[in-house]
């Protein structure tokens, strides 16, 4: 994993957001993946949405686990704090974060090896905890770090570069969110950045336990006819049910869709996400209705991206343990040590 | 037969049927003799199941307030007929069988040198009690009471800990009094007197009778422990729900009632050593419990922690081993996997308290030491501290003490331009200043990660960089040694060429041997380690003694190892004094080994013996 400082030169004419920062304030270093990685793609999508959202880059922990995909971190948000721990248990890591300080944005990258194999556990326990987080899956369908074996996320009878046919059953992470009680479930597709950074930002802006499987094509290892994670292959097969819209707080709600089309879904942080409707009929707040549509279209060999779940009531991990407000790595003692007098008196009660 | 006789001095077990309700009697019987102000040390020896199987409840009664297990049982409360044959074996010739004599069992089934009290406890319940729960649990109040009788124990010492539990619920108070008497009055009309007496005394003093998990639960909330994340294994789960059960009262905050706490029970070791990790990154203290299997499972995320250099507490209450070996009983059986856990060239901070007290003690200091050295801690008890009760000194707790939060860099310093590199060495001892997320909009940030980088947290790949890196760990651990809680010195009243070294919940039964060594002429410097790494006096210890005898309860030395590994010391001093059939060590076993060894030697000075394998005491 070796990396590539960027200059720090900003051009004097570079646009600031509303905290003072420009875009190059939301880049890491320079990406030492394959040229035309998928991945990078949804690097530039987080430091969009970040950017646009206007959040503190250094008020974000950006976490990972070990693979092509949880190198990215690096590669965005240079002024967060990142960790790239162990294969497949960053959500733990993250649930650790989290629960240490509930003021920060937390992001975990993971990829199809990281979370659908190894990490499959941590995946579900986290997502079914409600960690207040953005989990991305950066999803290629293939193990690149080690040269091309087959992930969980294969499809029965896709074609390894090598020629090899998967026999096994894909593991299908958006079906497994949704059943396993994630609040905010989308897929998107990392060559589709119009329909990607929205589903980040709402991501962002959701409370609760966020998850986007994105269709990140490999193109050393996975980029070939017979894939079902290619770029030919997801583009023909690209199947949204939405067009999602994210409306700050700070912006005021105008309509630019016809109407008939649009749902609107208000959030917790007073953020909107806007729909506009390409399926007949599709009900985003319908946890049951999205993971019948899913499968149907899995099916059918489509990928069905947008936003195909949200929960915008949901709570998150702290409201089910009725944490206090305040940090918990910001209390001291006086918060946190009973004192010598209440010792005293549990001594009492042990005699 | 000449019968035992013994104020105050004696031990008595109870063999019973898991899941008999007979844990609750057992106990009221012990404490009932502490309050009477005899020192007391009960042990619960139990099967790894739910119910139906055997469990022993064994109670050593010390004036002399030896808190050890002395080998041997005087009076021995059969209740079990599955065990029967090996329980009455298990007495002291001249000792006492009771028994419930409802169904008369054939005269071979009793042994000649012992003095059997019968009383038909099935009877006496089926004759009073409709419900057949009530039939069984009140059977165990009726036995406390008859032996409360002969043994002379105050039942108005009784009465006011029934009236403990059942405060606010009289008719259990009112039904549970009525059978204690009644089992007084049946032991005062039909049984004969015993030779066993209990007399009020004073020797209880000041102390506090609690259970190491209890008692280390409370020290990760007097530590300030915030984050707790765990997963269910025996013996630690105790303390998990311990945690949970002092922070609901100690820890919520008066006006909102929101918690200053999180404990989340993890999916497995794995997700909950990586929750420690991250909170422990993010700054809160974090930590979490488990026994050895836990250990294993977590020892990726133990490594990733030493080698990013986050601060970790663990927790492990040992148990036999391996794998899941004896998991009720206990053991000292993961000194190495804890010392070297992970791979790679690692070593960790191991603590071994020897008692509730030093659990809370070291329980807070493990806390402070995490944060301080920014690695993983491993507190050490085992099942004998962690789930008996044991009358030790009260907690302690100093006001004006504050946390050590360690090298942790603020805004403010970061802003005052100060040079920030991770994994610099500044101060020379090997500990690097951290941030954490979120401090400074363009100062201080970092990536965490468990390849090799340079002292500014670059991701580096060059061997200088990895030696700098690796070489400063040890400095690290060389810092500890200094931090950590010293050994205990006890030195022989008069000269001796022998030394003995010991740990943890060996302690008890090693003071009572060193007594009985000395009252037989064999003198011993003692030396109780209380951590790894060795404080620069351990071997200092050996080398000034001819032999050393290292007292631990495990098969393979694992201490023994460890001495030999990390000092510069000569194993052929190092006589190894090893039990490890799943209970806690006794005096007599301890005694007898060194008293063995000592002969031997005598006999045959050039020939070295080594007690690599003993059969257990009894």
């Amino acid at each position: 994993m070796t990396y590539l400082a960027k200059p720090r030169l900003h051009h004097p004419s570079l646009a600031t957001n509303q905290v003072g920062y420009t875009r190059r304030d939301y880049e890491g270093k320079i990406s030492t993946l394959c040229a035309g990685c998928g991945h990078d793609s949804i690097s530039a999508a987080i430091v969009q949405a970040c950017w646009e959202l206007d959040i503190e880059p250094h008020r974000v922990a950006k976490l990972s686990g070990i693979g092509c995909s949880s190198k990215t971190p690096d590669y965005f948000l240079g002024a967060s704090h990142g960790f790239n721990s162990v294969h497949g248990r960053m959500p733990s890591v993250l649930t650790g974060a989290n629960l240490a300080n509930r003021g920060l944005l937390y992001l975990g990258v993971s990829g199809d090896g990281d979370s659908a194999s190894i990490g499959l556990g941590q995946f579900a326990h986290a997502l079914r905890r409600g960690v207040n987080m953005v989990y991305i899956v950066e999803n290629n369908g293939v193990y690149g770090l080690t040269k091309g074996q087959f992930s969980a996320t294969a499809d029965r009878g896709s074609k390894s570069k090598k020629g090899a046919i998967n026999r096994d059953a894909p593991v299908d992470l958006v079906g497994l969110a949704l059943q396993l009680g994630a609040s905010y479930v989308a897929r998107s597709f990392s060559g589709d950045k119009a329909q990607l950074v929205p589903l980040i930002k709402g991501a962002i802006g959701h409370a609760g336990a966020a998850f986007l499987d994105v269709i990140s094509p490999c193109v050393t290892f996975n980029n070939h006819a017979g894939s079902t994670k290619s770029y030919d292959y997801v583009r023909e097969h690209n199947d949204a049910v939405s067009r999602i819209d994210f409306i700050s707080q700070k912006r005021e709600i105008t309509t630019d869709y016809a109407p008939g089309e649009v749902v609107d879904v208000a959030q917790h942080d007073g953020t909107v996400l806007r729909l506009r409707k390409l399926h007949e009929g599709y009900d985003p707040t319908d946890r049951a209705a999205a993971m019948n549509h899913v499968h149907l279209h899995q099916a059918r060999g489509e990928v069905l991206t947008g936003l195909l779940y949200v929960d915008a009531e949901t709570g998150d991990l702290h409201e089910a343990l009725n944490t206090t407000a305040t940090p918990l790595n910001a209390l001291g003692r006086a918060e946190l040590c009973p004192g010598a007098a209440e010792l005293a008196r549990l001594n009492d009660a042990l005699r | 037969m000449k019968r035992i006789e013994s104020v105050n001095d004696f031990v008595v077990k109870f063999a019973n049927v898991n899941g008999s309700g007979s844990a609750s009697a057992n106990e009221l019987f012990a404490k009932a003799i502490l309050r009477m102000g005899v020192p007391v040390s009960p042990r619960n020896i139990f099967p790894s199941n739910i119910q139906g199987l055997p469990t022993w409840y064994e109670v050593r009664v010390s004036e002399e307030g030896h808190l050890g297990r002395r080998g041997g049982v005087d009076l021995m409360v059969a209740m079990n007929p599955q065990t029967w044959d090996a329980d009455v074996a298990e007495v002291e010739p001249g000792g006492y069988l009771f028994y419930d004599s409802t169904r008369p069992l054939p005269p071979e089934k009793f042994r000649d040198d012992l003095t059997v009290i019968g009383m038909p406890l099935t009877a006496i319940c089926n004759a009073t009690y409709e419900d057949a729960r009530q039939r069984q649990l009140f059977k165990n109040i009726l036995y406390v009471g008859a032996l409360s009788m002969l043994l002379g124990i105050d039942p108005q010492v009784i009465e006011a800990l029934f009236s403990e539990q059942y405060r606010g619920k009289e008719r259990l108070l009112e039904s549970n009094v009525r059978a204690l008497n009644a089992g007084r009055e049946f032991a005062r009309d039909h049984l004969d007197p015993v030779g066993l007496q209990v007399r009020r005394s004073d020797r209880v003093g000041n102390r506090i009778f609690v259970d190491g998990n209890s008692a280390a639960a409370l020290g990760c909330v007097y530590g300030g422990a915030t984050v707790a994340a765990w997963y269910p294994i025996t013996p630690s789960s105790s303390l998990a729900e311990a945690f949970q059960k002092y922070c609901g009262k100690l820890r919520v905050e008066p006006d909102t009632g929101m918690h200053r706490f999180a404990i989340v029970q993890a999916e497995d070791e794995i997700a909950a050593i990586g929750m420690v990790v991250g909170a422990g990154w993010n700054g809160a203290r974090a930590f979490t419990a488990t026994s050895g299997p836990g250990v294993s499972l977590m020892t990726e995320f133990i490594g990733l922690a030493y080698f990013a250099e986050i601060p970790v507490t663990i927790i492990d209450v040992q148990r036999g081993g391996p794998s899941t070996g004896m998991p009720t009983r206990t053991q000292q059986a993961d000194l190495l996997c804890c010392a070297y856990a992970s791979h790679g060239d690692t070593k960790h901070v191991l603590l071994f308290p020897e008692d509730p007290h030093e659990c809370f003690e070291h329980a807070a200091a493990a806390l402070d030491l995490a944060d301080r050295l920014q690695t993983p801690v491993f507190l050490m008890t085992d099942l004998d501290i962690g789930m008996n009760q044991r009358l030790c000194q009260p907690f302690a707790w100093d006001d004006a003490r504050d946390y050590d939060r360690g090298k942790v860099m603020s805004a403010e310093q970061l802003e005052a331009g100060r040079d920030f590199g991770r994994y610099k060495d500044v101060d020379g001892d090997g500990i690097p200043w951290r941030t954490l997320p979120g401090t400074h909009p363009t100062r201080g940030s970092f990536f965490t990660r468990g390849t090799t980088r340079d002292p500014y947290a670059r991701y580096s790949e060059r061997g200088a960089d990895y030696v700098y890196n690796v070489q400063r760990l040890l400095r690290k651990f060389e810092t500890a040694a200094a931090l950590v809680p010293q050994p205990v010195l006890r030195p022989s009243a008069r000269g001796t060429r022998l030394g003995v070294i010991y740990f943890g919940s060996t302690a008890p039964a090693m003071d009572e041997a060193l007594a009985a060594l000395a009252q037989a002429g064999i003198h011993l410097d003692a030396m109780r380690l209380r951590a790894f790494p060795f404080a620069g006096g351990v071997a200092e210890f050996i080398a000034a003694h001819e032999v050393v005898f290292v007292v631990e309860q495990n098969r393979d030395a694992q201490m023994r190892t460890l001495l030999v590994n990390e000092l510069d010391v000569s194993p052929a001093q190092l006589e190894p004094v090893l039990h490890y059939d799943g209970t806690p060590i006794t005096a007599r076993f301890i005694t007898q080994a060194i008293t063995e060894h000592v002969h031997a030697e005598a006999s045959a000075p050039r020939r070295r013996t080594r007690q690599m394998a003993r059969e257990p005491s009894a």
